[in-house]
């Protein structure tokens, strides 16, 4: 059994389709990669994995269980825990705040503010700071650790490479095996190909609402990965 | 009386103002609700004491602890089945729901209470004072008001800052669509908080009822002082609450020794006009840049 499957899913803005007939499974242990341009659906995909949007049609099964229509709330409960774009730590609160608002539903694991600070060391020094004055690679280390803190099966990060220098992307793609040693699958959103596609297991190239190409990236071209990606 | 005696009462005063004030803002910060039925929510806890004390017959001190339980539930069950409803769906929709609710308070306490002016009956302690010297005594009751809040406000600052449901009341209020992805329930969450905002202003209500009368109008007097005193302290500073219910206090007070006590209500609402265009934020506003 996947971890995740889509099942024909259809989502919509409105009156605005953005998602036609997604199908695709993501498997226990593994990396999934959601590549693609700009409005091609991919975060949506996320938002409806997270419970922040409904599908019309078709189903969204985790380990088995239909979740289309779980609040987001409980869908952290059952082990989906979200890095969502743009960071959105809590400016107002700490980072040592903003680590235990991720561990609010108890859910037992490995990740505890002692295995974040030593996944992401940066944060130590930082912990009675409010979250607003931190960088953006220093949001992005927290926002992951924050999704950590929840003890997911599945982790959603959208975008997490956006707008921040190649060091810091450097440094959170480092920390993916860690993740992955823990047992935690990871489902990922990149418009920036080059560094995902160096860590990912399987990958997805949306384009326009669709899944246009899908494997592994061993197996795949750059010349395929740039027609599916631009749509030519 | 002297204008000592007048910035005491005053200051006195304030704490009262600051006890229905902190659920406002509680409320307004945890979900951007500008709830205009708060006054009259701070007037249905001392009917609610006052049904416990004529059914029990007992000292109304006794009824609040009664009366806070009752109108956390109130307040919880407002906000899930009705208030929760308008969250997020822009200011205007939030406002037009708590004026009916206004309403609605205002005319059911009419019926089942008349117009009548209504009083809790503490007993002795309402009169006895402490006289410091000729000039100057202080009421045990406004000085027992005055503690209280001070405890509350310390009490909230505590609950906030340092326990989980705190801690999840500010991550709600600072990104809710960040919060609901961390797993926290935000309607329960907002119900919570309607709550403990009700539950808060039950013990300034019923205060206010034991020290002085009540009527059901009452109720759009007390929204507006609760309204400036938050605006005066800063949004989101429970201490700023407090000074600023001190400040309009200390403008009523000492406006009524200056001018005559026609002008008590007037002044304070000039020295609120006059903070509000001087220093629009407030003295202790937090605000957090994103």
């Amino acid at each position: 059994m996947s971890l995740l499957e889509f099942e024909n899913v259809n989502v919509y803005y409105e009156d605005f389709q953005a998602l036609y007939d997604l199908n695709f499974k993501v498997e226990e242990g593994e990396i999934f990669a959601c590549i693609g341009a700009n409005g091609a659906g991919k975060s949506t995909m996320l938002k409806t994995v997270a419970g922040a949007l409904v599908p019309r049609r078709g189903r969204i099964l985790f380990d088995g269980q239909p979740i289309d229509h779980m609040p987001t709330y409980k869908r952290v409960e059952i082990g989906i825990s979200s890095v969502p774009e743009g960071r959105r730590v809590f400016p107002s609160l700490t980072v040592h705040e903003n680590l235990l608002i991720g561990a609010y539903r108890n859910r037992k694991g490995p990740w505890t503010t002692d295995t974040i600070y030593e996944l992401f060391p940066l944060l130590v020094p930082l912990r009675k700071r409010q979250a607003a004055g931190l960088s953006g690679g220093e949001q992005q280390a927290l926002a992951i650790g924050r999704a950590l803190m929840a003890n997911p099966r599945l982790i959603l990060m959208d975008e997490v490479s956006l707008g921040l220098a190649p060091v810091v992307i450097k440094r959170i793609y480092d920390a993916f095996p860690t993740l992955l040693n823990n047992g935690t699958t990871i489902l990922v959103v990149e418009q920036d190909v080059q560094h995902v596609m160096t860590v990912a297991g399987h990958v997805a190239c949306f384009l326009e609402g669709r899944i246009k190409l899908e494997g592994r990236p061993s197996e795949l071209t750059n010349e395929q990965i740039t027609a599916a990606y631009f749509g030519v | 009386m002297d204008w000592l005696n007048a910035a005491v009462q005053g200051i006195l005063l304030g704490g009262l103002y600051s006890l229905f004030a902190v659920g406002l803002s509680l409320v307004f910060g945890t979900m951007r609700l500008t709830n205009l039925a708060h006054g009259d929510l701070t007037i249905l806890p001392a009917y609610v004491a006052l049904m416990i004390v004529n059914a029990l017959n007992f000292n109304p001190f006794y009824s609040i602890p009664i009366t806070m339980v009752i109108m956390f539930i109130v307040g919880y069950l407002l906000q899930r089945g009705l208030l929760n409803f308008v969250v997020g769906k822009g200011d205007v929709a939030g406002v037009i729901v708590t004026f009916g609710i206004s309403m609605v308070l205002q005319n059911a306490l009419l019926l089942g209470f008349t117009a009548n002016s209504q009083g809790l009956d503490a007993g002795r302690v309402e009169n006895l004072s402490i006289k410091i010297n000729d000039r100057l005594a202080v009421g045990w009751l406004p000085l027992i008001i005055f503690l209280m809040a001070l405890v509350v406000i310390t009490v909230l600052q505590v609950y906030m800052g340092r326990t989980k449901m705190g801690r999840a009341f500010r991550a709600v209020s600072d990104d809710q669509e960040a919060a609901r992805l961390m797993g926290i329930n935000t309607k329960h969450i907002w119900a919570v908080a309607m709550g403990v905002s009700l539950l808060i202003v039950t013990i300034g209500g019923v205060m206010m009822g034991i020290r002085t009368t009540f009527d059901p109008l009452l109720g759009s007097q007390r929204l507006i002082f609760a309204f400036e005193a938050v605006i005066i302290g800063g949004m989101g500073s429970s201490w700023g609450t407090l000074l600023g219910g001190i400040v309009l206090g200390l403008g009523q007070t000492l406006g009524a020794q200056a001018f005559g006590s026609a002008w008590s209500i007037l002044v304070g609402h000039m020295i609120f006009v006059i903070i509000l265009a001087v220093r629009p934020q407030g003295f202790l506003a937090k605000t957090v840049t994103t």
